[in-house]
Parts: structure tokens; C-alpha cells; sequence
């Protein structure tokens, strides 16, 4: 399956990915009625240290410890794809608690999100898409 | 092959998907003595604070069971296991053939003898979908509640009815809240926050002595009217179907890392059983919802035939009172590092080299990247603990494992 790989070597730490995916994810047609003078909440999370910075979202894993630990069956995952039903979260922070990675978060609404690929946005990752360095590429591995 | 599967929740239906992943075509039985679709048991102190309802509580999809090939005998109880004949007894006289069996039989509450119980009326537990449906029709707007335990169940018990009631104390015989997931700094920040925030009322260091219909009188003397009781003192492992026919229990049903019991072809998994606390090194019940599914898959497999270990079981909770979350793993032994910050409050315990365990309360963000440290064993060394104490992050973690679980160059 093709997922959303960051090279730490490129990654500029700009926090494009972040604006993007916020965007992406908020529904509105208009880039910047969806951010203008907001505060985001992307489910892509830039790490930035000294020297190098990356971009860290849901790595999909094959042995999800999330959708195994999630109390009411909102998390699942399907042909690789790990995706929440944000109407069966409850908000518990078991996955919070769970996932290696930090990548489930709340959303603004209360139920839990995290990255699904833009499969729900109807488009490729527009994180990947909109890298000004290609540092986050999504491609089979 | 027949399998047969006791019990109907997390243990279950992670048998279910771990013998599915390896047996298509076997024959699947779940019994359960409930009579619901399988329901996240947790979210029942969601359904009370109106996070969530019956129809979104099902803890798989409508089709779970026709997807998976699963026959469903429901609301019908397995009163004996007969390990020679390799069956179970129903209580409707009915008997059904296994070749690999699934014990998941859960916990019940623990209801200690006190006098005077039986006097009162609207005296309620708090386990199950049926406990919770006839909690919240019992109480209104002017019911006074007094809850005895102050642990995780008893808790959120409270967190779901406080809103819908006039008033609720908590009793407990411990001298602090949540004490098997909190110190006493954590124990004693909650109490405040639930004090506070929702007036609920403590009396901790105390017991019931005796129960007339609306009034508990403590050890102590103090009395306490209410009109409503929960009792959410603890719970006993259901082990009896598994003891009566030599199968070794300790607590809990014991069982290896495939959750294979002492009886060949019965497996068993979830709250019913004795697992190994990789944190302490100790054998205990870890009645946690993860650990139920991942005992429950890794006995599906060995079931099926594939070889399926679980063995970094280590407890991990993640509970909060409204918007105050607490998330916790491991054990609190070791050095400790500490960080308070007015209602936040991180603690960190090493031990030999490892994060052994692990408070956050207040911010809880990211806290999983800490839980994998602890479930996982990493070695501090390979770790930059000064970054990572700070906060949870994967800048702490060696750059080879970045490169393997993010990306890196090609």
C-alpha cells in the first residue's frame, strides 16, 4: 500500500504540510476563509529540532495497536488504510495512550482525528502534495 | 474445525478476527450470557453523559458476525465445560461440540458482605449495558447518589451520572482515589479537580458499616442519605468454568503467551485471567481492554494453528473526568522525574536502564510515544532521555528508527 514517507534530510521545517492538511481537512472550498486567522489543528505534526525537522503523521502500521485498543470499534482499518468513525469516538484517549507515534489527536468537535490519507478529501495527501522540497513523498515501500 | 468462543466482548471478538486472519472456513461459536450485539463495555459511563448511544456503543458493525461466519447463541449461559467429551453445557439443558475453546468469561462485581444491603431498594452495579440502563432510570434530577469506590469503574460511573442528579459522595475504603493507576500527588490533584469542578463529595478511610434503605452509616459514624447506592467496590474473575474441571487459576485463570490454559485445546483471555506485568515482572489481572483483545487474537491464532505470541502485557489506562485526562502505563517504581505544573503533573519512573512507567495528567499529548517505550523495552541508551523527558517525541529516537518507521532517504 502506498503511504506518506518524510525524509528528514530534506524536510525544511516550514510547516506547509501542517496549513495544508488543515485545509484540506476543513471542508471549505476557499484556502483562506479555512485558516485565515485560525488556529490549526493538522493531523500532520512537524518535529523540529537543531538541525533537522520532519514531518510525522499515522504510519498505517500492520500491526495497529490503536484500532486494537480502541474501546468502541471507532478505529478500523481497511486494505491497509486505518481510518475513525468520529460518530462511535467518545473522546477516551485510549489511542492517545496507544499509538507509538503520537498521530491521533482530538479534533476541534471532541471525537479523536488523525491522518487518513485525504481519502476522505477526495484527492492525494495534500501534505505531499503541496512539500515545496519533496521531503514528503507518498509511494509504495 | 469447531470453535466454540465463551463470552461476547473485547477477548471475543479478538479470538474472532485472529482465527479469522488464519481459518476462513472453521466453524465459529460465540455463547454469551448477554444478550446484545457485542458493545464497547467501557462506554457504558459515555451512554450516561450522552457521548454515546446503544446503536454507536456496538463495538463492530451490524455484520460482524455474518461477515465472519460466526454462529451467535446469546443470552444463554455455559454452566460446565466437559474436557473430555470436548463440550460445553448450555443452562437450557443443550450441549455444543468444540475442538479448540475460548474461555472469555470476564469479571462480575465484587460486592463485599454489608449489613444491611438487602434493605436497600435502588442498589445498582456498574458492569454491564443492562447495569447502566437501569442506573439511569432509577435517577432524576433530585436523586442524591452515593457510590462506594473510588476506582476507575466507580468513577466513571460518577463522571457519567453527576450532570443528571442532585448530588453525588463517594465513599472508599483506601485513603486516596484511583489507587492502582495514581500516586498519591495524581490521587490527590483529581480528588480537587472532581471537588471543584462538580462538587462531588469524598470520604475516604472509610467503609460501610451498616445500610438501612436510604441512609449508610461509615465505620466512622458519619451518615450519608441517598436514595441511590452504586456499589463499584471491585471484580472477581470469572474462573469457575475452568476450576471446577482442574484447570489452573491463580486470581485468574493462568495462561501461557498463547494463551493456552492448562487444559489442552481451552485457551482463555481477557479480565478472567492472570497475565505477566512485563513492567514489575509479576503475575496479575490486568483487566484492561487492550490487553483482552490482543490475549483474545493471540489466542484465535494458536487456535487456528498459527503460533501467535503475546507477551508484553503491561497495564495502561487512559481515563478523564470531563476535560482532565489521565493516561498511565507500567509501574511506579524506579527513579522518578517529575514535572508539576498547577493542575498538570508528569511523572516519569526508570528502572534498570528502561522507562518502567509513566503518569501524565492534565496534557496527555502524545503520551503513546512513552507507553511504546514502556511496552516495548527500549533501552534508555538507545533513547535522548533529556529531550524525551520534556515531552513525547520520535526527535529523542535513534535516527535508525526514524528511518525504518517515517521514512529516510531511498
Amino acid at each position: 500500500m502506498k503511504k506518506v514517507w518524510v525524509n528528514e534530510e530534506w524536510c525544511l521545517g516550514c510547516h506547509l504540510c501542517e496549513y495544508n492538511c488543515a485545509y484540506a481537512n476543513s471542508g471549505i472550498d476557499d484556502m483562506v476563509k479555512a485558516l485565515k486567522g485560525k488556529t490549526i489543528n493538522p493531523r500532520i505534526r512537524i518535529e523540529e529540532g537543531d538541525s533537522i525537522n520532519f514531518a510525522v503523521q499515522c504510519r498505517h502500521c500492520d500491526d495497529p495497536i490503536c484500532v486494537k485498543s480502541c474501546i468502541s470499534g471507532a478505529l478500523s482499518k481497511t486494505d491497509g488504510l486505518i481510518t475513525i468513525d468520529q460518530s462511535k469516538c467518545v473522546g477516551c484517549y485510549t489511542c492517545v495512550m496507544a499509538c507509538p507515534y503520537g498521530c491521533i489527536m482530538p479534533s476541534e468537535e471532541g471525537p479523536m482525528q488523525k491522518c487518513e490519507l485525504c481519502t476522505k478529501n477526495g484527492c492525494e495527501p495534500a501534505c505531499v502534495k503541496g512539500c515545496p522540497n519533496n521531503a514528503i513523498v507518498y509511494e509504495e515501500r | 474445525m469447531n470453535y466454540v468462543i465463551i463470552g461476547n466482548s473485547t477477548a471475543a471478538v479478538g479470538c474472532i478476527e485472529g482465527i479469522r486472519a488464519v481459518d476462513t472456513k472453521g466453524k465459529i461459536v460465540v455463547i454469551s450470557d448477554e444478550p446484545h450485539h457485542t458493545y464497547g463495555r467501557p462506554l457504558i459511563s459515555y451512554m450516561l453523559l450522552g457521548k454515546t448511544d446503544e446503536e454507536h456503543m456496538k463495538y463492530r458493525p451490524d455484520d460482524f458476525y455474518e461477515k465472519n461466519k460466526v454462529d451467535t447463541i446469546l443470552n444463554t449461559k455455559v454452566v460446565s465445560i466437559d474436557k473430555d467429551k470436548k463440550s460445553v453445557k448450555l443452562d437450557n439443558g443443550k450441549s455444543v461440540k468444540y475442538d479448540k475453546l475460548l474461555v472469555a468469561t470476564g469479571s462480575r462485581p465484587f460486592v463485599p458482605p454489608m449489613e444491611g444491603l438487602d434493605k436497600v431498594e435502588k442498589s445498582f452495579n456498574f458492569m454491564t449495558l443492562n447495569d447502566a440502563k437501569a442506573l439511569e432510570k432509577a435517577i432524576d434530577s433530585n436523586s442524591n447518589v452515593l457510590v462506594i469506590g473510588a476506582g476507575l469503574i466507580g468513577l466513571k460511573c460518577v463522571e457519567g451520572i453527576v450532570d443528571k442528579v442532585k448530588s453525588v459522595q463517594v465513599v472508599d475504603l483506601a485513603n486516596r482515589i484511583l489507587p492502582s493507576i495514581l500516586d498519591e500527588k495524581g490521587s490527590a490533584l483529581v480528588q480537587k479537580y472532581l471537588e471543584d469542578k462538580k462538587n462531588i463529595q469524598f470520604t475516604l478511610n472509610d467503609s460501610v458499616a451498616e445500610f438501612t434503605e436510604n441512609t449508610a452509616t461509615l465505620k466512622s459514624g458519619k451518615k450519608i442519605d441517598f436514595d441511590v447506592l452504586v456499589v463499584a467496590v471491585g471484580v472477581r474473575p470469572n474462573t469457575e468454568l475452568v476450576s471446577e474441571i482442574g484447570g489452573e487459576v491463580r486470581k485468574g485463570i493462568v495462561v501461557n503467551t498463547k494463551s493456552e490454559t492448562s487444559i489442552p485445546d481451552i485457551y482463555a483471555a481477557g479480565d478472567c485471567t492472570v497475565s505477566h506485568n512485563i513492567a514489575t515482572d509479576e503475575d496479575q489481572i490486568i483487566a484492561i481492554l487492550p490487553n483482552a483483545y490482543l490475549q483474545g487474537e493471540a489466542a484465535g491464532m494458536n487456535m487456528a494453528g498459527e503460533e501467535k505470541v503475546f507477551d508484553n502485557s503491561v497495564p495502561m489506562n487512559a481515563i478523564g473526568f470531563f476535560d482532565y485526562h489521565i493516561i498511565t502505563a507500567g509501574a511506579y517504581t524506579g527513579d522518578k522525574y517529575v514535572v508539576e505544573n498547577g493542575q498538570e503533573y508528569k511523572c516519569l519512573f526508570t528502572k534498570d536502564g528502561y522507562l518502567n512507567g509513566f503518569i501524565m495528567i492534565g496534557n496527555v499529548s502524545k503520551a503513546g510515544i512513552y507507553t511504546a517505550l514502556v511496552r516495548n523495552k527500549t533501552p534508555l541508551s538507545e533513547v535522548d532521555f533529556d529531550l524525551i523527558k520534556d515531552s513525547p517525541q520520535l526527535m529523542a529516537m535513534a535516527k535508525s528508527y526514524r528511518d525504518e518507521k517515517l521514512g529516510g532517504a531511498l
